[in-house]
């Protein structure tokens, strides 16, 4: 019975979307408990266990901090939104190879053009080209592949994640083709880690999660509407191709940054977006994006505060979250018995 | 009729061509007269160049091979190696032998890596079984996924001890390290081929189903766990010795199909001789495009074989619904 409930449970709530049980508890107050629960979290992330020079720690912790919420809000946010759009639970844009084909351009660039002309356009305007360059990519591409031609869901995800992969195959290709030094600038270029965040990004970073917050703030009813389904949402008069088109250049812009600041993340979306689903209590995406961030912000302080602290690998927690996303990700396979 | 012919007859010319390439192309300048002449040339001609070229055929034998079992056991086209975990599986079986035993003989290795795979692929026909909706495309899709979390624990355990570097050799594998002393488990595989054609019919059966093969009087569990410890010993040793072969057991045994029809067995040469084709191309393409250094063999692979099964699942929706 569950396994049914929770698998038609979007449908089904659709025209009453305030959730699967009523509880006591509104999603209101779930997110204020939620809220305060994760600034703690951050206060202790910030002034705990500081071994050594309080001066030289805290900013490096800080910067940390920033990144981490960049990357709960761009994957937490990004995976609740693709799910919306493309009517899926189980797939999420990095499963179906966006941040493939940011690393695959990125590749492309250096191969292209050399790497001293990277080089020398250091810095911001450098990052919003490739942004743009990756937002016109990934909407053509992935706009072509959902905009409905191949027919059923799955083949557009299977294809999604064989893109994936050959994205990775070519950038490994590429890469092998460079020269040592050219490969040594990419591969600082590619990808970020949370423990040695680039700070100067930063900024841009927060601007770019405040604009998208305020996109998804004013098309939350479309988002709403979505969760009918295709043909209900248009028959209430949402123009599914626009929605989708514009939520996929969304996506695309999240997921660059989020890529260039912390590195790719297979699973964490993933992670993020079925807990909030069960948490929160409500599908309007007015309560379910809020938590997807909180959720994910959570669990990057108290992973990587516990793999500093206690297992002193602090270089590891996103391989930890991929291994425990993935492993979440069988789990709901298996109890849904189908995707 | 006569157009499969040719066809067959060009493969066979094709592949034979490639082949005497692949002992020829290199560093070392070898050529047919020199052979005759020089000692040295010869010597590298054994040692080299000959194992190399046997071990790309044998480990492309066992990957498509491997994924023709694999697609008539499970019924499913787009299942092999690679898209079910097995290889990975593989893999972490590689990485625990360097943690636990790093001076283990490569038998050894070999060993514990065909355990691996073969708990991993078992492992995925159990999630299989307990899967409502097995269509098409959600059991690639389960076994693609089922990979990546075995590459994560692969990845983090590489991490902690501070394997990354020799994993990423590994996963990227190629055929430039082959030698004499080296390869020679791999004559495994022509055991794993014959055996293969011999069960083949069996296998077909069984991918009807449970009640369908008992009724026919064959006994299901025994003859599902056979193909699957073949397509596990054919993996491990080609992953010990060469490393990560991508998609090879899907593309080459559809491509197969295509030009021959779905008769698996009357296949298995054929799929045994394109699949060494394609991966001898592979190869050559990697040793020439950046010569003297090499693109392993793996990765032209996974770009081209990317490709291809993009194509065959868009072209099959026309047959198969989703």
């Amino acid at each position: 019975m569950s396994v049914l409930s929770s698998r038609v449970a979007p449908r089904i709530a659709g025209p009453v979307l305030d959730g699967p049980k009523a509880s006591r508890f509104t999603p209101r107050m779930r997110l204020a408990v939620l809220s305060v629960i994760v600034a703690i979290a951050i206060v202790c992330f910030l002034f705990l266990f500081v071994r050594g020079s309080f001066a030289f720690a805290f900013p490096r912790r800080l910067n940390m901090v920033g990144a981490m919420a960049v990357a709960a809000f761009t994957h937490g946010l990004g995976t609740v939104v693709f799910h919306t759009v493309t009517d899926n639970r189980i797939l999420t844009p990095s499963i179906i190879g966006f941040d493939s084909l940011y690393t695959l351009m990125q590749t492309l660039m250096v191969f292209v053009f050399g790497g001293t002309v990277i080089a020398n356009t250091e810095g911001i305007p450098k990052l919003l080209a490739q942004t743009a360059l990756m937002v016109a990519l990934a909407t053509v591409l992935y706009g072509w592949l959902f905009s409905g031609k191949l027919g059923s869901l799955f083949l557009m995800l299977l294809v999604g994640v064989v893109l994936g992969l050959a994205f990775d195959s070519i950038s490994t290709f590429l890469q092998r083709l460079l020269s040592p030094t050219e490969y040594d600038m990419l591969s600082v270029e590619l990808f970020g880690r949370l423990s040695a965040v680039k700070g100067d990004y930063l900024p841009l970073a927060f601007g770019v999660c405040l604009f998208a917050g305020i996109v998804l703030w004013k098309r939350r009813h479309h988002l709403d509407a979505l969760l009918l389904g295709r043909e209900a949402a248009m028959g209430i008069g949402v123009s599914y191709k626009r929605e989708l088109t514009s939520m996929l250049m969304l996506i695309a812009l999240l997921v660059a940054f989020s890529t260039a600041l912390v590195g790719p993340m297979t699973f964490f979306g993933f992670i993020v977006a079925t807990l909030a689903y069960q948490v929160t209590g409500s599908y309007k995406h007015i309560y379910v994006l809020p938590m997807a961030f909180l959720l994910g912000f959570l669990t990057l302080l108290l992973g990587q505060f516990v793999m500093q602290h206690i297992f002193y690998a602090g270089g590891f927690l996103t391989v930890i979250i991929e291994f425990a996303g993935g492993i979440l990700f069988l789990i709901m396979i298996l109890r849904r018995g189908t995707l | 009729m006569t157009n499969k012919r040719l066809l067959l007859a060009a493969i066979v010319v094709v592949v034979t061509l490639l082949t005497v390439a692949s002992l020829l192309v290199g560093g070392y300048d070898i050529t047919v007269a020199s052979m005759v002449d020089d000692p040295a040339a010869r010597n590298m001609f054994l040692i080299s160049r000959v194992p190399r070229t046997l071990a790309l055929i044998f480990a492309a034998m066992a990957m498509s091979i491997s994924g023709v079992i694999m697609q008539m056991i499970t019924q499913n086209k787009f299942v092999e190696p690679t898209t079910a975990g097995t290889a990975q599986w593989a893999g972490l079986g590689v990485l625990a032998t360097l943690i636990v035993l790093p001076d283990a003989p490569p038998m050894t290795k070999m060993l514990i890596a065909t355990v691996f795979a073969l708990v991993g692929t078992l492992l995925f026909v159990g999630v299989l079984r307990r899967l409502s909706v097995r269509t098409t495309l959600v059991v690639p899709l389960v076994g693609i996924m089922l990979g990546a979390v075995v590459g994560a624990v692969t990845t983090f355990l590489a991490g902690t001890f501070d394997l990354l570097q020799a994993m990423s050799a590994w996963r990227s594998g190629g055929f430039s390290g082959i030698v004499r002393g080296f390869y020679e488990p791999m004559w495994a595989v022509i055991v794993i081929a014959v055996l293969a054609y011999l069960l083949a019919h069996r296998f077909t059966v069984a991918g009807l189903g449970k009640e369908l093969a008992t009724n026919v009087g064959m006994r299901y569990e025994q003859i599902v766990l056979v193909g699957v410890a073949m397509v596990a010993v054919a993996t491990g040793v080609t992953t010990v010795v060469v490393g990560f072969i991508p998609f090879l057991g899907l593309i080459v045994p559809n491509l197969v199909s295509m030009m021959l029809g779905d008769d698996f067995r009357k296949n298995l040469p054929w799929v045994a001789l394109v699949g060494a084709g394609l991966l001898l191309a592979c190869d050559l393409v990697g040793r020439t495009v950046v010569a003297p250094m090499e693109i392993p063999a793996s990765v032209v692979l996974g770009v081209l074989g990317a490709v291809v099964f993009v194509v065959l699942i868009v072209r099959q929706r026309r047959y198969v619904s989703a």
